[in-house]
């Protein structure tokens, strides 16, 4: 079973040379810490910046630079700044590559749920509306279960959704799953995890074939 | 010879501002809002106001402020998540809420500075977003329909500006300020550095001072940060 950091780092394995990438809150976050040795790939924070670095040294913060998650951060030599109508041109307009983000639920048709449970959270959406709605190529990264034990892959979504038919690949604590057709496609095991505990875990259709090889982290 | 929008400071600015008015305010968070001009309509006492913003400040920062001293009507924006008292008011009724798609919102308010009045995008197409709004399909993709926004007044924050309203802004501090700047029809700019005409460079400027009705020199900027993350000295990059 993986943890947060190996989920991320499972899903810095789909990034590819020479993408732009934008990273959500949470475990998405972490992939930037994963990337390939020598591999070109800038990340894009939807407030404004492209080639985004790591957090500042102790005591060079700037207020004005920030993330999505309002987190201080710094900029990578030839990184640019730009307003929100331009960053959401990039997204929309299908510059960015890659886009992983987190999610509540996930259903076997690729609808993706991760912004409101009514009457208990209501923060807004941000810009995850957005990102879904354009990306070719989105990924979700989330525990394969919620904290009372339920699977978070489900036939349909219960939450409000945040987008349709749009997620292509999920990365959880327990498996590598593709959706098409419907259905979730086991793709790969977590080290240590048997395909039944991943059966179990999945509420939506699966469908597995007859070899599911184990990730190599 | 340019056209000169200096004010004398935040009083004159913010002069007009009244009761039930509908008004942007830039900013991503706590970053690049328009400080001295939150704390002026905190002191004008204006009510009933809408308030377009992608944020709501936290308690007792930013449009913080107005929420404590219930002075905001409705708010809209994108992530209001950093806020109990605005969760407080939301959920009992005080407050009205618009949430829309971050990418929705700024373009909502580039359109209504560009005069255009609507527009179609695939965000929100099949959530409740998209209730109520007419939906096209383009290239086999469904779209539903946003209109522009715009406001009686808009509320900048810039790092430098010039006399004639041109601004450059800093890092991500620029955010939703340019936009707002464009569908403001009074708009108003903060800055922190206000420089003599001819020194900004033409090449460089971020927002026309077209789109700029009043600028002044801001005053003890306090610039909060809401998540400091650091790496220890030393650390690899």
């Amino acid at each position: 079973m993986l943890d947060k950091n190996g989920i991320a780092r499972r899903i810095a394995q789909e990034v590819r040379d020479g993408w732009y990438v934008n990273l959500g809150i949470g475990i998405p976050t972490l992939v930037a810490n994963h990337i390939q040795e020598g591999m070109e790939v800038e990340f894009q924070s939807e407030n404004g910046i492209l080639g985004m670095g790591p957090f500042p040294i102790e005591g060079s913060e700037d207020a004005d630079l920030i993330n999505a998650g309002k987190q201080t951060i710094t900029a990578m030599p030839g990184a640019v700044y730009f307003d929100s109508a331009t960053s959401f041109a990039m997204i929309r307009g299908r510059h960015v590559q890659l886009t992983v983000l987190g999610a509540m639920e996930v259903s076997a048709n690729g609808d993706i749920a991760n912004w409101k449970i009514p009457g208990k959270m209501v923060k807004g959406m941000g810009g995850a509306m957005d990102l879904v709605a354009s990306a070719d190529n989105i990924v979700v990264a989330m525990m394969h279960t919620n904290r009372a034990g339920e699977s978070k892959l489900l036939p349909t979504c219960s939450l409000p959704l945040t987008g349709v038919g749009c997620v292509k690949r999920v990365v959880t604590n327990l498996a590598v799953l593709d959706i098409k057709d419907g259905a979730f496609h086991l793709v790969e095991r977590a080290p240590g995890v048997s395909v039944q505990e991943i059966i179990d875990a999945t509420a939506g259709e699966l469908v597995v074939p007859s070899d599911v090889p184990e990730m190599t982290l | 010879m340019s056209i000169s929008k200096l004010v004398s400071g935040v009083e004159e600015a913010c002069s007009g501002v009244e009761d039930g008015m509908t008004l942007m305010l830039g900013g991503f968070g706590l970053c690049g809002i328009p400080e001295n001009c939150i704390e002026q309509l905190v002191k004008l006492e204006v009510k009933d106001v809408t308030c377009i913003s992608n944020n709501a400040g936290v308690d007792g920062f930013g449009l913080g402020k107005l929420l404590s001293g219930h002075q905001i009507r409705k708010m809209i924006s994108s992530y209001v998540g950093e806020n109990d008292e605005f969760e407080r008011q939301m959920l009992s009724g005080e407050l009205e809420v618009d949430l829309i798609p971050q990418g929705s919102l700024a373009e909502r308010c580039r359109a209504g500075g560009a005069g255009i009045p609507a527009f179609y995008t695939p965000a929100g197409y099949g959530t409740e977003v998209a209730e109520g709004k007419e939906v096209r399909e383009f290239d086999g993709k469904p779209h539903i329909l946003e209109s522009a926004l715009t406001a009686d007044f808009a509320f900048v924050k810039a790092w430098k500006g010039d006399a004639a309203g041109n601004l450059i802004f800093k890092a991500t501090a620029r955010n939703f300020n340019p936009m707002m700047a464009m569908a403001g029809k009074i708009t108003i700019a903060e800055v922190e550095e206000l420089v003599p005409l001819g020194e900004l460079d033409p090449n460089e400027i971020h927002t026309p001072g077209i789109f700029v009705q009043r600028i002044f020199q801001g005053k003890s900027f306090e610039k909060r940060i809401e998540q400091r993350t650091v790496r220890p000295f030393n650390s690899p990059s």
